[in-house]
């Protein structure tokens, strides 16, 4: 590995500025492989923020990570609004069945308070100790979902469809209502020391709605939401396609974008150029079966698409790394980065 | 504007097919329920119901999954478009009609979670093109499939996921299935990602979006029958 001057923050700090730093800085967001590195079982894991602390810590040392990422699992907030949370032995912690069974709930629906969501308290005690840990050598990604994407899981994603078209009255009150938490869980996690709040939006997304509907809606709570967030933001399409929207995004007041692994990397870098950073676009899923020289090619083939002129970090296209990614394929991801990652880039 | 007066109105020539399936594209696109409702009428009153269905609304449908798959329409856009045509279709060919298309036991399940969207979709658009099948709902796993497929004695399921672990957890669903001459259609977000994916885990088939299940169904009906 070649030694270089920066820390994880200048880094990061640097690309998000649109510069070069030392080299590509790169986010694995690995969530559940610290529960293998603690030979703890996924429910176990999060169950303890000391775990998730030390798990992320011990991540990053093996893989040169430069962020940390006390982000738990998603369907934590809709935990905070009653629903039920599914474990897993190999995968992600996923949402029961939707906690708003009728739409003509949503009237009487109140946003819950962070303070009364104990749930949520385990995470802000992991970025505590995060920061206190890492000493502001390296950002700590804190995680919210956006308030126009909660409802997937809160409602279903077939029923909120037809809320957000054949409801606009419940649509604008869940809108009210997922604004106040999401508000409100974004700046707790800035409070406890998260450097930066990504904003899971994969709904406005293309691939989900049009930019038609994105301007009149997606863009509208995202502008707003961002804009009461006490610290910079991501927003992460999660696989979704954002590269006709562009401009739009670039005005809800985010840094960085996280971008799919289908979406031309050349043409979202020249679109974004000096206005966004490209956070992406390994296929996490691919991943899983890649040998070596695939590991090794797709991350220099990324790299010399989109980290010229910084403005980029390199990660996957989802925003979580399956479990089922193996510690050799993370090991060749990292040293390829910082083998063929270092500024200035040699022309391949 | 769109025209709804066919050319000749005693018989659905092609020509008049081509004008309503691009005046339907358009109002489904556009998410217009009565303006579909109208011209799914209209047509209705010059040929079949299962020609409507099949000609019509299907070819329709599959012209917007395909604009899906090309990123030119979104996914809302493909959910809302079955969703109209299913509830038109009904009032034209009712579930139990005796002139809906003659096929084996069919059944759609999502696997392991309750991200329903992907099957919703896929439901619509086939029983909206004639075709009948049971919708067996969300977080269904290995044991409760196979439990149903034996009991409805199902000879085509469709199967929707949304997470990895449960796309390879198919795999086992397909051993415990052997020999039974069940097709397994698979499709969603892990597929799409992953190419090879379907290989792996033993599906027979795999639908990238609504307007390959189509075709796909199509195909393993005449396989199965």
């Amino acid at each position: 590995m070649k030694s270089t001057g920066m820390t994880s923050m200048e880094r990061v700090f640097t690309a998000l500025s649109h510069k070069e730093p030392d080299r590509v800085p790169m986010f694995l967001l690995l969530t559940m492989h610290g529960a293998k590195e603690l030979g703890l079982t996924i429910k176990e894991y999060f169950s303890k923020a000391e775990y998730v602390v030390e798990g992320q810590l011990r991540l990053r040392r093996k893989y040169n990570n430069d962020c940390l990422n006390p982000f738990f699992y998603a369907a934590l907030e809709t935990e905070a609004f009653g629903g039920e949370v599914i474990f897993r032995e190999d995968g992600p912690p996923n949402s029961g069945l939707p906690c708003i069974a009728d739409i003509e709930m949503i009237r009487y629906l109140d946003p819950p308070t962070v303070k009364e969501s104990k749930m949520l308290h385990r995470v802000l005690k992991a970025i505590e100790l995060l920061k206190e840990k890492s000493r502001d050598t390296v950002p700590i990604i804190g995680v919210v979902m956006s308030p126009f994407s909660l409802p997937v899981m809160q409602l279903g994603f077939d029923k909120y469809i037809e809320v957000m078209h054949f409801h606009p009255d419940l649509f604008n009150k869940l809108m009210q209502v997922n604004k106040t938490f999401c508000i409100e869980w974004a700046n707790a996690q800035i409070k406890a020391g998260a450097t930066a709040i990504c904003y899971f939006d994969p709904v406005s997304s293309t691939t989900i709605i049009p930019p038609e509907w994105y301007h009149k809606t997606g863009y509208e709570i995202a502008r707003q939401t961002l804009a009461s967030i006490k610290g910079p933001t991501a927003t992460h399409f999660a696989s979704g396609f954002c590269l006709p929207i562009i401009d739009y995004v670039a005005k809800t007041g985010t840094a960085a974008i996280g971008i799919s692994s289908m979406e031309d990397l050349s043409q979202l870098k020249h679109a974004c150029k000096n206005r966004l950073t490209l956070l992406g676009n390994l296929n996490g899923i691919e991943m899983r079966r890649w040998s070596k020289d695939q590991a090794r090619e797709k991350v220099i083939s990324v790299i010399q698409a989109a980290a010229a002129g910084g403005g980029f970090i390199l990660s996957d296209n989802h925003g979580e790394i399956p479990w089922q990614v193996s510690d050799e394929t993370l090991h060749i991801i990292s040293d390829t980065v910082m083998n063929h990652g270092v500024y200035p880039l040699k022309q391949s | 504007m769109i025209n709804l007066i066919p050319k000749n109105k005693n018989a659905v020539g092609m020509a008049d097919l081509e004008v309503f399936r691009s005046d339907l594209e358009r109002a489904l696109i556009s998410l217009d329920r009565d303006m579909a409702q109208q011209i799914i009428n209209k047509a209705a009153s010059t040929g079949s119901p299962v020609e409507i269905a099949g000609e019509l609304i299907s070819r329709s449908l599959k012209s917007i999954g395909d604009k899906w798959e090309k990123g030119t329409l979104s996914l809302s856009q493909v959910y809302i478009s079955g969703l109209i045509c299913e509830q038109i279709i009904d009032t034209i060919l009712p579930p139990s009609s005796p002139v809906r298309k003659n096929q084996p036991k069919m059944a759609i399940a999502v696997f392991e979670d309750y991200h329903l969207l992907g099957k919703r979709i896929i439901y619509s658009v086939l029983r909206a093109s004639g075709f009948e099948l049971i919708d067996l709902g969300g977080g269904q796993d290995v044991t409760s499939l196979c439990e149903i497929i034996e009991k409805k004695k199902i000879k085509i399921l469709l199967l929707s996921v949304l997470m990895l672990p449960s796309a390879l957890r198919i795999k086992k669903l397909k051993e415990k299935l052997a020999g039974s001459g069940i097709k397994i259609i698979v499709g969603g977000a892990p597929f799409r990602f992953d190419e090879e994916l379907w290989k792996e885990v033993g599906a027979d088939a795999y639908g990238k979006d609504s307007s390959e299940a189509i075709d796909l169904v199509t195909k393993l009906m005449a396989e199965t029958l």
